[in-house]
């Protein structure tokens, strides 16, 4: 038998109602609440603000035009104001960047989740992460002064300012938000799992691919679409060493802009407020936030069709 | 040879001895010098308190142990007919595990569907055409009783089968690659009564094809489905016998405490 407490808790006197700890609770309740909406009442305030200021624009300009023209030079005397151009640099630059951040990233991630002894990986982390925390104005200079020159030697016709290069960089700058998140989703699949596939006979890569991959997808598709996120929205590196002409090409090796680069080079600008010009950056915007809420989108619907089930 | 054809004739019926067998996770001794045989197509119940060292010693079997950075083992697990100790560092634990198939004590079915799930070991010794899978794939659920309730909907995924039936899956999985013995690490713990029995059933029709290690916190288990006992204490094998020997006249009296529940 235990020993008999010397202090005794006393209960209350009666069963009942306590007003302050039912106030306290919704006091911490609703700070909860308005928290979260803050930030949902930024989102929407933002679009508002978009969609707002867009209309403007398409006053101006045809949606159909705006689709449809080739041309993006709403500076110009002869103005056009076809997205397409814009639309065009950001998916080139950020595909290339898409090819060296997800493959890269993922291995990094089956390294450090499945192979790496507990050392390397409390040593490796870090350093990506700080690869991830180099500002992208650095990441910018260093494609337009390192690896352009680099990409010179392989192709003497190269410009000075191209989309490859710039493309290039940005995937090493993505790397550590698509490696981290994969090797977490990679880590919480538990470990009967990796067992049962051991106990059969496999490797460490076979249960790599087979199962853990398989059963951590949700979180990779995760990671993947932070990355492609990442990559359409960014815009310093792509400012700095892809020039900001905008120009309809699929060629990686020319010069041209990507919509956040038209943006910024227009907010830097000395543009009226209130001008066409002006408006042209919002109707620019609102395509950017249209192509990432696609992948959003996308992303939700994978997430949802295969969630993670151990 | 002189000395073969003098071989005692059991020896030949074990298909595995193990032999002052030791292990260590790091600096804790977890099973000390320990001494038993696994007789040949016949069921073998561990049995003891929680933390006697069962679980560990059932994965010496298929080298488990190798997964993770120090844990030792000291002394020898012979397979036969080979005569190979497969704890010798020469001996590939992936070479064993493939002869040595495990089941465990949470149903864990691949997120894949029924038929890679069975398919998945044959898989991965590289085997791909289509017949031989789609034989083995057959052969193994209907051994593990699983045919009839799955074979309309092979390529459903796995999760959406009960927990009994994913157990039975795991089994079938085990199953398919034709292990020269079955390791059971508490099958049963995370199942209800109905498909505890199913699966009782189940290792015990097995016992004719393959030879089995089962551990077991239920002493009823063991006694109903094993030919052979042994009762584990703090790593160390107290008494190994014929399972009725055990549950009857157990020779050593911490068996018996624990048997009759004196003592858990």
């Amino acid at each position: 038998m235990a020993e008999e407490s010397r202090t005794k808790i006393t209960h209350a006197g009666k069963l009942g109602y306590s007003f302050r700890r039912h106030m306290h609770e919704r006091f911490i309740e609703t700070f909860l609440f308005l928290s979260a909406l803050l930030s949902i009442a930024i989102m929407l305030a933002i679009i508002v603000m978009l969609v707002k200021e867009s209309l403007v624009f398409f006053q101006h300009v045809s949606i159909w035009q705006f689709v449809t023209d080739t041309q993006w030079t709403p500076l110009f005397d002869d103005a056009h104001y076809g997205i397409m151009p814009l639309v065009s640099g950001t998916i080139v630059s950020s595909l290339i960047a898409l090819l060296v951040a997800l493959p890269l990233g993922t291995i990094i991630a089956i390294y450090l989740s499945e192979f790496a002894p507990f050392t390397v990986r409390e040593m490796a982390k870090p350093f990506l992460e700080l690869l991830g925390g180099v500002p992208t104005v650095v990441y910018g200079y260093f494609a337009l002064l390192f690896v352009t020159p680099l990409l010179q030697i392989i192709f003497p016709e190269l410009p000075g300012f191209n989309l490859l290069s710039a493309g290039l960089v940005m995937g090493i700058m993505i790397i550590p938000y698509v490696s981290s998140m994969t090797e977490d989703a990679m880590r919480a699949v538990p470990m009967n799992l990796r067992e049962g596939s051991y106990a059969m006979g496999a490797t460490r890569f076979q249960t790599a691919i087979r199962v853990v991959m398989p059963a951590a997808f949700s979180g990779i598709a995760a990671a993947y679409i932070l990355g492609i996120s990442r990559a359409v929205g960014e815009t310093m590196v792509v400012a700095i060493a892809a020039g900001m002409q905008p120009n309809l090409t699929w060629n990686p090796m020319e010069p041209a802009a990507t919509i956040t680069a038209y943006i910024v080079q227009v907010s830097l600008g000395d543009l009226p407020h209130g001008s066409i010009g002006y408006q042209t950056i919002f109707a620019a915007g609102l395509t950017l936030l249209l192509i990432t809420l696609l992948f959003n989108i996308i992303g939700h619907v994978l997430r949802k069709r295969y969630r993670e089930i151990y | 040879m002189q000395i073969n054809s003098e071989k005692p004739i059991e020896t030949i019926q074990y298909k595995s001895e193990v032999k002052n067998l030791s292990f260590y996770y790091g600096g804790f001794n977890a099973l000390k010098n320990i001494d038993m045989v696994l007789h040949d197509k016949r069921i073998t119940a561990l049995i003891g308190p929680s933390g006697c060292g069962k679980s560990t010693f059932l994965r010496c079997f298929n080298r488990m142990h190798d997964l993770y950075p120090g844990n030792r083992y000291e002394g020898e697990i012979i397979l036969h007919p080979d005569d190979v100790n497969i704890l010798a560092s020469n001996v590939d634990p992936i070479e064993v595990r493939m002869r040595i198939s495990m089941v465990f004590q949470k149903p864990n079915p691949f997120p894949k569907s029924i038929y890679e799930n069975v398919a998945y070991g044959l898989r991965v010794r590289g085997i791909k055409q289509r017949a031989i899978l789609d034989e083995k794939v057959e052969a193994a659920l209907r051994n593990s009783a699983l045919w009839d309730e799955v074979k309309d909907r092979l390529h459903h995924l796995a999760f959406n089968l009960s927990g009994g039936q994913q157990q039975r899956l795991c089994i079938a999985r085990a199953l398919a690659t034709d292990p020269e013995i079955l390791l059971f690490d508490e099958p049963t713990s995370a199942l209800d009564p109905i498909a505890t029995a199913s699966i009782e059933e189940l290792i015990t029709d097995l016992k004719n094809k393959v030879t089995i290690l089962i551990v077991t916190h239920n002493m009823q288990q063991a006694a109903r489905v094993s030919d052979y006992t042994a009762y584990m204490y703090l790593g160390e094998l107290i008494e190994f016998n014929v399972t009725d020997t055990i549950f009857i006249k157990p020779k050593n009296k911490q068996t018996e405490d624990y048997i009759t529940g004196r003592f858990g």
